[in-house]
């Protein structure tokens, strides 16, 4: 028979307060955030408007819309994709199916860690250096994505890879004893299995590369453009760059503008973000293994 | 029987087509798995290139570690001393890590130790969305919404300064050093915790002599990827810093970054000039930086699974 010894309430008192305590700071962590995303939507929801979607910015930026930066990070966001994606899914099949415990694929897991960890001014530097001088492709939306694409590629290869590995093995095996090359059990067997998941991480490369300013500052992104870009060797604004822009470079800026655009901004990025934590959420329920 | 058997080996030997091109595919893979070292390589290649001329010309080691004067585009006495952006930044990250350090912990134990069922799970898709919110948004919070609240709570009148970088940084670095830290914990074998609560452990105590020890190793490399992102961050410390040079000797003094630095003034420089030169040099000494701190990370991680 257990009977409470004053040891034993005194050791529940001093749990409920480290209980307590790491409550009001995880509470700390996260009211702050919260209140500052209520004040974003206060004093930037009466900013947005129709017509400052699909208007051009005017006087100087101090009027108008947004709509060349919103479609010019759709374009970024897109070309950088369409590097990205293939890329980090090779690299996630090859480090998942194919890659032997050596020391290379050591080389290359840690490859992608320091590529994740680069700051995003060196990315910028990179951008500037390989895309827009050396390969001639000048301040262009191609040099921004292929920037931006390297940026984010561990984003991909870490989603695409964990999604792989949740495959069971037996699925493997069976299919190899039935005499099918590594590739047909790849294409067959493992990838449909895993297409879900991957689509997870790249909606999450979307959020991420929606968001980033500084790698475009000066490989692809202006300021200021009165037209829309025509090809990929054309500059375009950038949602980011805009806020960065209305926010500290042009004068008697109205005060609900940069609200508005910063609302916009991270209303895109939060829900292509809870889009992907919601298809992860429902596809783990629904998981039979 | 020797030949018998390496006839029943070469029936089961089928070079054919869907071999080669498992072998093509394996190739074209292998090509996507080294992309990762490739563009590692080529960034440092890259930005030594473009900072080579100032390195071997006008660079002096002494100026540029011992120097607080940053004086790029100076007419006639040019000089590229970086101590004081080196400090600037260190005493963001510092402050940073002075916040998000002890609450990014918190955090995790409460979310991966304490909280269960719908709380723990809402809990940590809430801390993942703060993640994503991007730096330029948090730039931007700084500049407007932090900067008024500092210049209200400490009657100073600039609220840029080392305490409004240092707590949006910290705020943004938080979430990430949580999601790892509560990585770590959940990695420890829930053997250990039941092993313990089986002798009569409280909860706490479980938490404190046996769940903390066992993934010491993951909570401090989480603190380190933390540190390494707090050196990086570009666009929030641009806008909250304040932007001024400065070795700071309160939290009240703006300082400037070396991130903050190259944003601020690369589109201002001519290709290959002294300057244009010299922030390269900043971005060879923050991609040194980062690399030491996530090898030493990675490290450290490594030291758990070997033992």
């Amino acid at each position: 028979m257990f009977t409470q010894t004053a040891h034993n309430v005194q050791n529940y008192k001093i749990e409920g307060r480290w209980r307590i305590l790491f409550l009001v700071m995880t509470a700390l962590l996260i009211l702050p955030v919260l209140i500052i995303l209520t004040l974003l939507i206060v004093r930037g929801g009466p900013a947005i408007s129709w017509e400052f979607l699909t208007a051009f910015p005017i006087k100087g930026m101090t009027a108008g819309g947004v709509f060349p930066a919103l479609l010019g990070t759709i374009y970024l966001v897109s070309l950088a994709l369409v590097f990205s994606v293939p890329l980090g899914i090779a690299a996630a099949i090859y480090l998942s199916e194919y890659a032997p415990d050596n020391v290379m694929t050591r080389i290359i897991n840690l490859a992608i860690i320091n590529l994740a960890g680069v700051p995003s001014i060196v990315h910028a530097l990179f951008g500037l250096g390989a895309f827009v001088i050396f390969m001639e492709f000048g301040t262009s939306i191609l040099a921004a994505s292929l920037t931006l694409a390297i940026m984010t590629l561990p984003v991909v290869i870490v989603a695409t890879k964990e999604s792989l590995q949740s495959v069971p093995q037996a699925f493997r095996e069976a299919c190899w004893s039935m005499g099918a090359t590594r590739w047909q059990t790849i294409r067959r067997i493992v990838l449909p299995n895993a297409v879900s998941g991957i689509l997870t991480g790249v909606i999450l490369e979307v959020s991420r590369t929606a968001g980033e300013t500084a790698p475009i500052m000066f490989t692809g992104a202006a300021f200021f453009l009165p037209f829309l870009p025509e090809s990929v060797f054309d500059q375009t604004m950038a949602l980011s760059l805009h806020l960065f822009v209305v926010a500290t470079q042009v004068p008697n800026v109205p005060h609900d503008l940069p609200y508005g655009v910063a609302l916009l901004l991270v209303a895109i990025v939060l829900l292509m973000n809870a889009l992907s934590i919601g298809f992860r959420v429902r596809l783990r329920n629904k998981k039979k293994w | 029987m020797n030949s018998k058997h390496s006839k029943d080996l070469a029936r089961l030997d089928r070079r054919d087509l869907s071999w080669y091109m498992d072998r093509l595919v394996q190739a074209v893979m292998f090509v996507g798995g080294i992309s990762a070292i490739i563009f590692i390589v080529g960034i440092f290649v890259f930005i030594s290139k473009e900072g080579f001329s100032f390195l071997f010309d006008g660079f002096s080691f002494t100026e540029f570690f011992g120097s607080i004067n940053w004086r790029p585009t100076s007419e006639n006495n040019k000089t590229f001393g970086a101590l004081a952006l080196i400090v600037g930044t260190a005493s963001i990250t510092g402050m940073a890590m002075l916040i998000a350090i002890p609450f990014s912990l918190g955090a995790a134990i409460y979310i991966g130790e304490f909280a269960t069922g719908k709380t723990r799970e809402s809990l940590k898709v809430l801390v993942e969305l703060l993640a994503a919110i991007p730096s330029v948004v948090w730039g931007f919070i700084g500049l407007t919404i932090m900067n008024g609240v500092i210049i209200q709570l400490f009657n100073v009148p600039v609220g840029l300064n080392v305490l409004n970088a240092g707590v949006i940084l910290g705020l943004m670095a938080a979430p990430i050093m949580t999601t790892i830290a509560e990585d770590a914990l959940k990695a420890v074998p829930d053997k250990y915790r039941e092993a313990a609560e089986a002798m009569g452990a409280t909860k706490w105590q479980v938490i404190r002599q046996v769940v903390l020890p066992a993934a010491k190793n993951g909570l401090v490399s989480a603190v380190l990827l933390g540190i390494g992102r707090g050196f990086g961050e570009t666009m929030a410390v641009l806008m909250a810093s304040g932007h001024s040079i400065n070795i700071p000797g309160s939290v009240f003094d703006s300082v400037r970054a070396l991130t903050a630095t190259i944003a601020a003034e690369l589109g201002e420089t001519a290709v290959g000039s002294d300057h244009y030169g010299a922030l390269f040099t900043l971005g060879i000494f923050l991609f040194l930086i980062t690399f030491l701190i996530n090898l030493t990370a990675d490290l450290v991680v490594r030291g758990i699974k070997r033992s």
